[in-house]
């Protein structure tokens, strides 16, 4: 605590879980526009990650009210927000928005796996047939004509997802912007910026996933899906970045009497977070995407290059979420003090919340050896027509270590069995 | 053999179930329902008559407060509020003005104030509550409605129905709200709705020594009516647009 507090900031109400939430739900929008990107703006270069983006938001978009609930003073009464909204509320619309927006995600998969599924069912052996025939809920018409509407219907609710996983996230924003008490927050960009944030975060992330994957299933990375991902990666950074510096120049060049309280904030209480991991992060991912895509550079470097931003963006938006959820409230909202942040380590500490983080990745193995998501690759497999009997089976010791495990688990869910059946 | 069913038949016994289903837990909820109202006594209360012709609203004059911090203890003792923990329902703020500028402090809410030392500066102290705004920000946010305005004008939270979420905390500009470290829910100064219920004044008013804090329906001619409508008083922060209600005689501009 520097100079003075009111009497009650000396706690601060939205600690680490709420640093979470947004940076969640951005993942997952984020995430969405990426498999929208193809399934709706048909860029097909980004074909090899376009179901693993519908994965990766499902598993992110299930934890994201956890962190929420858990951060509730009475959790058991979370669905009154659903039972008794208060229509004037900004967070009045939290259940129900996210609820919908759920509902895409999960119809949007089962239209896009519904063809798999009912061949899984058919000729998975065992609990996970029986899995797989729950389910396909009974819809086994795979007929070239339900496929085709089943395809229909993808890219309607891929069109749909998009307004959705956008009003979803810069709905948080709004949550924060809408709040004149805090200056830090108060700004109409706020939804935008959470926006942009979160697209740039899920993309971030989406480069990370499928580079990860394809290390453990020693699989290639599809360089033009990757270098493709770099492009948006680097377009929507650009606008992310500026519209978060706009919203300080402003405020800096009004220079109302919240100013010196922000200033002060972002230079002596939180400069190290701000300058250095959320803007100078940006600045430096910038630079790197853009050096990849040189035509002189080593394509082992431009991959190298692009992950490497991937990570180094999925840090900087976390910090950014810190410095907004956090940072607002250590200014005090007398203007002339700061509260102090004390990192919990249990109670909504640092341990939970690592929980939550991994949590995602947890849910998305299990959902990725239920559905796995490697469309790309199902083409060039299915040529040599029913190969996968010759697969000689020694070689599998030369395999990476990591890699042997994956496919030892990955064996009993093996999608390409279900090719020998036609 | 396969057992048929006619969409008919699926049809009925889905609504069926999906009935028992919304019937049983809305059954049960009723009960329970009916069990909260008669543990607080079967008669309801006919509110619109209790609130008729009465608006209250409160006088702080800092010219007389001497930073004693009574109200503050009085308040903590009337309202359950932790004595031992950082959170106050109503405090006091102390502002002296040095060559260096405005230093401002409330150690404990006021409770630990330091003796007063002399100094050729401006000091005065400010005590702060909550300001029962007209237009209150924390009212508009609560998701669940659990946050209203009385009829005669004072906030109050219902705590049965609160989710602990503190966003009425962060929305509220003035600092006043807290999360309950017992019940975990939000928390306020109410200008003790329970006292004025039974025609007494606000602890807070009760114990000040030099009469800074008053309190009074201004519809009626009272005391704190007459201040508002004869001297120069003004709420804090008027530019958040969220007419408060406290009126402070003497408030300097250094206040926030």
């Amino acid at each position: 605590m520097t100079g003075f507090i009111y009497p009650n900031e000396v706690e601060i109400n939205w600690g680490l879980f709420i640093v979470l939430y947004p940076y969640l739900t951005g993942l997952v929008a984020g995430a969405f526009i990426v498999s929208s990107l193809y399934h709706v703006f048909g860029v097909t270069k980004l074909k090899p990650v376009s179901r693993l983006a519908l994965i990766s938001a499902l598993a992110v978009l299930l934890v994201a009210p956890m962190a929420l609930t858990s951060h509730l003073g009475k959790p058991l009464r979370a669905f009154n927000l659903m039972w008794t909204p208060n229509p004037m509320s900004a967070m009045a619309g939290f259940g129900y928005i996210y609820s919908f927006y759920l509902i895409i995600v999960l119809l949007e998969i089962w239209f896009m796996y519904r063809k798999d599924l009912v061949e899984w069912a058919a000729t998975k052996e065992g609990w996970l047939g029986k899995v797989y025939n729950i389910l396909t809920l009974g819809a086994k018409d795979i007929s070239e004509k339900a496929l085709h509407t089943d395809h229909k219907i993808v890219t309607f609710l891929a069109i749909l997802g998009i307004p959705s996983a956008a009003f979803l996230h810069g709905y948080v924003g709004f949550i924060f912007g809408a709040i004149k008490a805090n200056p830090w927050w108060s700004t109409p960009l706020m939804p935008v910026i959470f926006l942009l944030s979160a697209i740039v975060s899920g993309v971030a992330l989406l480069i990370v996933i499928y580079a990860v994957t394809c290390k453990i299933r020693g699989k290639k990375i599809d360089f033009d899906c990757l270098m493709t991902m770099n492009k948006y990666l680097w377009v929507f950074l650009i606008f992310a970045f500026v519209l978060e510096v706009l919203e300080v120049i402003h405020m800096a060049y009004e220079a109302e009497e919240e100013w010196p309280a922000v200033k002060g904030l972002i230079t002596s209480v939180i400069p190290f977070s701000y300058f250095v991991v959320q803007l100078g992060e940006m600045v430096l991912a910038f630079f790197l995407l853009l050096v990849a895509r040189f035509r002189s550079i080593p394509k082992a470097t431009a991959q190298f290059l692009t992950i490497l931003s991937g990570v180094m963006i999925l840090i900087s938006v976390l910090a950014m979420r810190f410095n907004v959820v956090v940072g607002g409230q250590l200014v005090s909202k007398s203007l002339s003090g700061y509260s102090k942040f004390n990192w919990p380590i249990w109670h909504e500490g640092i341990i939970p919340t690592a929980g939550f983080m991994v949590l995602p990745f947890v849910l998305l193995t299990v959902l990725v050896l239920l559905l796995p998501p490697w469309v790309g690759e199902e083409e060039p497999a299915l040529k040599p027509a029913r190969r996968g009997a010759f697969e000689p089976e020694e070689e599998e010791s030369d395999k990476p270590l990591l890699q042997q495990v994956w496919e030892r688990l990955a064996h009993g869910l093996s999608w390409s069995g279900v090719r020998r059946g036609d | 053999m396969k057992k048929e069913i006619s969409r008919r038949a699926f049809i009925v016994s889905t609504c069926k179930i999906l009935a028992a289903g919304v019937l049983m837990p809305a059954g049960g909820l009723a009960v329970l329902e009916k069990a909260s109202f008669a543990e607080n006594g079967s008669e309801v209360t006919d509110w619109r008559k209790v609130w008729e012709g009465k608006e209250w609203g409160f006088v702080v004059d800092t010219h007389k407060c001497i930073g004693c911090a009574r109200c503050v203890k009085a308040c903590k003792q009337e309202n359950h509020v932790p004595l031992d923990k950082e959170v106050y329902r109503t405090w006091v703020e102390r502002y002296r003005e040095t060559a260096l500028g405005v230093e401002i402090d409330s150690p404990n809410g006021g409770l630990d104030f330091p003796p007063l030392e002399e100094t050729t500066g401006k000091q005065f102290f400010v005590p702060k509550l909550c300001n029962q705004c007209k237009n209150a920000p924390c009212v508009q946010v609560c998701p669940v409605g659990a946050t209203y305005r009385t009829g005669d004008g004072v906030i109050l939270v219902d705590d049965k129905r609160c989710v602990g979420c503190r966003y009425c905390i962060q929305a509220c500009p003035y600092g006043a709200r807290f999360l309950h470290p017992e019940t975990h829910v939000a928390d306020k100064c109410t200008w003790c709705y329970h006292r004025v219920m039974k025609g007494m004044e606000p602890a807070c008013v009760t114990v000040c020594p030099v009469g800074a804090r008053k309190f009074g329906n201004l519809n009626e001619h009272s005391e704190v009516r007459e201040i508002i409508e004869t001297e120069r008083v003004r709420g804090l922060k008027p530019e958040k647009g969220t007419k408060p209600m406290v009126f402070y005689i003497g408030l300097d501009e250094v206040v926030m």
